[in-house]
């Protein structure tokens, strides 16, 4: 695997932000933790810019809708260092209501539409994006549509009842 | 006449103001589903809009509601060009959940299949660069050996294009020996043809004139996009999953990565080529380990998710048991999230997946190279002439149903 060691990696960035990072995890290898949406950026600009960590490459953005939870939506980013090929994981949970959270496109111009398709989802206002808008839903579509409460089809769709198809 | 120096050609549109032009969403020469509004200076890109979704499907939705085994289809559905590498990267992502340890013949066979499926992909993108560069006869002969490629998949699992190849755990059967003879016979007739190809186009004053310094990427730009596959290696960058994080034994194979140093048009295409060389390579030197491996084993030994056969079911209660627990979801998983990719046609294909213990994957989001790759297409388009624009289109080669997932 990687040259730097995740707890190698984990070090670093406690040092640098002690308490703001929480429940490090490494699920299947992968270091994973939690910080808020204070800190975020100036997280991927430390991960980014650090001479040693170089975390130069934005793998994706997503996220992630837990209901119960009393910030049920979690922003997920995926960052890769490819001089050192290790992978680190951070979690931002945000509150139901107008979640909000920093851009992360004045780092990466490519978080320009990973973030636009986590708003066309989960309807999470990435503050400073240039053009937040959806991307692969229609406009006129007023719920996001990635949420949980949200079932899979329609249950009063009229379109598919049976006589439509001579049953 | 009397006034012979007037023009006799009267046009009245006003010659310094730009036209909109709707490149799509169905133009000829799109090769999909892309709609892009350009402001257009006579021929030259002012500015352009991409506009995309046209084929969204919601697979991320329906995933959730899906038990693992039957999202292999949908994976099929994404970069439907090489679809087995989709389906086998899904597999592999459920396998690391699980830890599922599969047998080394297993993983050579995925190699195979896997690099039939660059090849063909590579095959479709490099033929279509020749279409629109118009030379059309490279392209005729290229998709010869797609077909041989898809008689190949056919032999193995009985599809040709969505192909649902593979289970979880390993293959649905093993491959025949029709299919060995087919990859034989491929391996044979495919240089050649290839090497044909490359003699019409490598040294092309025509093509390279047309496409040399065209679309080019400096590799800060290109990382900053977070590309990723040829289009990335293209521009100097040796990043590849196959060799980075090694997946299914790829770290016993000997290939090298090409990569190219101006990342235009002309060293994606170079870069493609070469690629398709070293999958070659790589194809022979898993038939060779095969010889080795014990023969007959073509999937792990995981009752648990991989379906007994058939015959067993009818006859035997331990298969019964297991056929109905994995049909009706019965059986636990761990909670736990996973992220794995796979070196796709286009660059890194990653599956992100967190698993509650349950039959259906909580939340599944794939990471598509064609949709992180594609932002960079319309700031990039401007200031370029509409016809390089076209084929710039052709080599980043977006494939809609990866786009828009």
């Amino acid at each position: 695997m990687g040259k730097l060691s995740n707890q190698a990696v984990l070090h670093k960035i406690t040092n640098r932000f002690g308490e703001l990072i929480s429940v490090p995890t490494e699920p299947l290898g992968l270091l994973t933790f939690e910080t808020n949406k204070e800190v975020i950026s100036d997280l991927l600009a430390f991960l980014k810019s650090d001479p040693e960590l170089k975390f130069n490459y934005l793998t994706d953005i997503t996220a992630i809708h837990y209901p119960e939870q009393e910030l049920p939506i979690g922003v997920i980013y995926h960052l890769h260092s490819l001089v050192n090929n290790v992978r680190v994981r951070i979690k931002v949970f945000l509150e139901d209501a107008n979640p909000t959270i920093p851009s992360a496109t004045n780092l990466w111009e490519g978080a320009n539409w990973m973030e636009r398709e986590t708003y066309d989802y989960f309807g999470i206002n990435f503050e400073g994006h240039p053009n937040l808008k959806r991307i692969l839903n229609v406009d006129e579509m007023t719920v996001f549509p990635m949420r949980r409460e949200y079932p899979l089809e329609d249950p009063n769709r009229v379109d598919k009842k049976d006589y439509f198809f001579g049953r | 006449m009397s006034n012979k120096n007037t023009s006799v050609f009267f046009d009245n549109d006003p010659q310094d103001a730009t036209t909109t032009l709707n490149l799509g969403p169905t133009h000829p020469a799109t090769h999909g589903v892309f709609q892009n509004v350009l402001e257009m200076d006579g021929e030259r890109i002012v500015s352009g809009v991409s506009t995309i979704g046209y084929i969204h499907r919601a697979f991320e939705k329906i995933a959730e509601h899906r038990p693992f085994y039957q999202i292999t289809p949908l994976t099929d559905r994404l970069n439907y060009c090489s679809s087995p590498i989709n389906n086998m990267g899904w597999h592999m992502t459920v396998e690391k959940m699980l830890g599922i340890e599969t047998p080394k013949r297993v993983d050579y066979l995925r190699v195979i299949i896997m690099e039939l499926a660059r090849i063909s992909d590579h095959l479709i993108c490099n033929g279509i660069l020749g279409v629109d560069t118009g030379a059309y006869s490279g392209f005729l002969y290229l998709m010869e050996e797609r077909e041989h490629i898809y008689e190949i998949y056919e032999e193995v699992c009985g599809a040709r294009l969505t192909t649902n190849i593979g289970r979880i755990g390993g293959f649905e059967r093993d491959f025949n020996d029709i299919a060995f003879a087919k990859l034989r016979k491929f391996l044979d007739k495919f240089p050649p043809i290839l090497k044909e190809f490359e003699n019409l186009f490598n040294r092309n004053r025509i093509f390279i004139d047309r496409t040399s310094g065209v679309g080019a990427v400096d590799p800060e730009t290109a990382l900053n996009y977070s590309w990723s596959g040829p289009i990335l290696r293209a521009t100097g960058v040796d990043y590849d999953v196959r060799v980075n994080e090694p997946y299914s034994s790829y770290e016993d194979f000997d290939f090298e990565i090409p990569v190219g140093t101006n990342g235009d048009v002309y060293d994606r295409f170079i870069v493609r080529n070469e690629e398709m060389w070293q999958s070659v390579r790589i194809i022979e030197q898993a038939l060779q380990k095969i010889e080795k491996e014990p023969k007959g084993v073509f999937h792990a030994d995981v009752p648990e998710f991989y379906l007994p056969p058939k015959e067993q079911v009818y006859n035997n209660m331990e298969a019964l048991i297991y056929h109905f627990k994995i049909v009706m979801g019965e059986i636990d998983t761990p909670k736990t999230e996973v992220y794995h990719c796979v070196e796709g046609g286009n660059g890194e294909l990653g599956f992100y997946l967190v698993n509650d213990g349950g039959r259906s994957p909580y939340r599944l989001h794939f990471r598509r190279p064609s949709f992180i790759n594609y932002q960079m297409y319309a700031p990039m388009s401007s200031g370029m002439l509409l016809s390089d624009a076209i084929i710039n289109m052709s080599s980043l080669n977006v494939i809609a149903g990866e786009l828009d997932a």
